[in-house]
């Protein structure tokens, strides 16, 4: 199988320079992007296996003493390409704050507390099917120095890989409903309503899990779409 | 209208999930265990070729170093395979062939690999060596790719990728040798924006 990556796919990112996002302003290329044919060097990408992930690496409330504090959830779906088959064995990376929008990370400063039992980092490998699933604790809202009173919503950070290097994702997981998503630039700084949406997880009833942990659905879209017969091999 | 999901940026907080290992800026202690995945050292005992050193700095367009940035680099082993299931010809040996690599307060990063071989490029014409950067940081909704060539590789006059980039522009791309210790060491400064702003591709 060979996979075409169309560039106008891309249309659904946001911008590099997205001034309401004011750490973008000094770090956004000036000068125009060149377009570069896809060589062999962007069409393969490195592969891990399950090798790269231990046992209970997709469960982050079990990673402490005790379990976290805060709403025990699960955020599972399937990673995707264009076509909207499965990619599967593909490695998917999640970080994000504790219940009380604080990351165990020095430069985050924010006047919550840390949870001895909670580090907010976990991964995991897509089965055949795509599919991936964790469980860990839904993050908090929290301050960031952005404009006046600016605080971000309720997000998981996700690195996703992918058939190769041009399908690379870094994104974040959103949750339905937020009341701050009309406040964020950087979730507004994708500008397509539908596209935009994406990042949101939906409830997931069918999976809660009574009297245990309620499940959020999140299906991850890479780049990447099947060779028609048409398209020659042009690397 | 395409349906993939949407770029968001890394943020200032990646570290912890995704560069746990040695970063003192943000773990003063050095206790956090979080395993790494992806290390800045891509060599394998069993892979052939000159091993070499990457270092250099990224700085935003102030010239201010980015201290929150982190590079991945994708490179073939030294005889030009690609460690990809998309690569015909892919190595018999543990080399992967992609690194990771958190900046430090300094906006320094380094890689330790190999150098890798020249690759088939478009219509069968052969690449000069070279390994893709991504360059994820705070401030970047969407990750910017780049190349990096070899001062010292008589190849790159004739790259069909370089041939594309404005000739006043193409020495963004190239590592210069120095030589400090019994590895090469290629320095690889990038500025993401403004005068000598390091070439980014639309790919």
């Amino acid at each position: 199988m060979t996979l075409i990556y169309p560039r106008e796919s891309l249309s659904a990112y946001p911008k590099h320079l997205t001034p309401e996002y004011k750490s973008t302003v000094k770090r956004s290329p000036s000068k125009p992007l060149i377009i570069v044919p896809h060589t062999l060097s962007e069409l393969t990408g490195p592969v891990y296996g399950h090798d790269a992930v231990q046992e209970g690496d997709n469960d982050l409330t079990r990673q402490g003493k005790a379990e976290p504090l805060g709403e025990r959830i699960i955020v599972h779906g399937r990673v995707l390409d264009e076509d909207k088959r499965p990619v599967p064995d593909t490695l998917v990376e999640i970080w994000q704050a504790n219940a009380c929008g604080r990351y165990v990370h020095i430069v985050d400063q924010h006047p919550a507390p840390l949870d001895p039992n909670f580090t907010g980092a976990g991964r995991t490998i897509t089965d055949k099917n795509g599919y991936y699933k964790f469980i860990t604790i839904k993050p908090g809202a929290y301050p960031w120095g952005n404009h006046h009173n600016a605080w971000r919503p309720n997000h998981i950070h996700f690195s996703v890989f992918g058939h190769s290097f041009l399908s690379r994702l870094v994104t974040q997981m959103y949750f339905p409903g937020d009341y701050l998503f009309p406040f964020d630039p950087i979730f507004n700084s994708v500008t397509d309503d539908k596209a935009r949406l994406r990042m949101v997880s939906s409830f997931d009833l069918e999976n809660t899990i009574p009297d245990w942990a309620l499940a959020f659905r999140f299906d991850i879209v890479l780049r990447g779409r099947e060779a028609t017969p048409l398209d020659t091999d042009k690397h | 209208m395409s349906e993939i999901t949407p770029s968001q940026t890394v943020g200032p907080f990646f570290a912890y999930g995704l560069t746990p290992k040695g970063r003192a800026h943000w773990d003063p202690d050095g206790t956090y265990s979080w395993k790494e995945t992806v290390s800045d050292n891509l060599i394998t005992p069993d892979a052939a070729g000159e091993k070499i050193r990457i270092e250099g700095q990224i700085v935003d367009g102030d010239g201010k170093p980015i201290n929150d940035a982190m590079l991945e680099i994708w490179q073939a082993d030294s005889q030009g395979r690609y460690a990809s299931p998309y690569d015909s010809r892919r190595p018999n040996t543990q080399f992967k062939g992609f690194g990771r690599s958190a900046t430090n307060k300094e906006g320094e990063f380094g890689f330790s690999t190999i150098k890798p071989g020249s690759v088939p490029g478009p219509n069968g014409k052969p690449q000069a060596p070279h390994i893709v950067f991504c360059i994820y940081s705070r401030g970047m909704l969407r990750q910017v790719y780049t190349r990096m060539y070899f001062a010292d590789e008589a190849a790159n006059g004739s790259d069909p990728i370089l041939a594309l980039v404005p000739a006043d522009r193409r020495d963004t791309l190239i590592a210069q040798k120095q030589t400090k210790g019994d590895v090469p060491v290629y320095r690889f400064d990038i500025r993401v924006q403004g005068d000598n702003e390091t070439v980014f591709f639309d790919i």
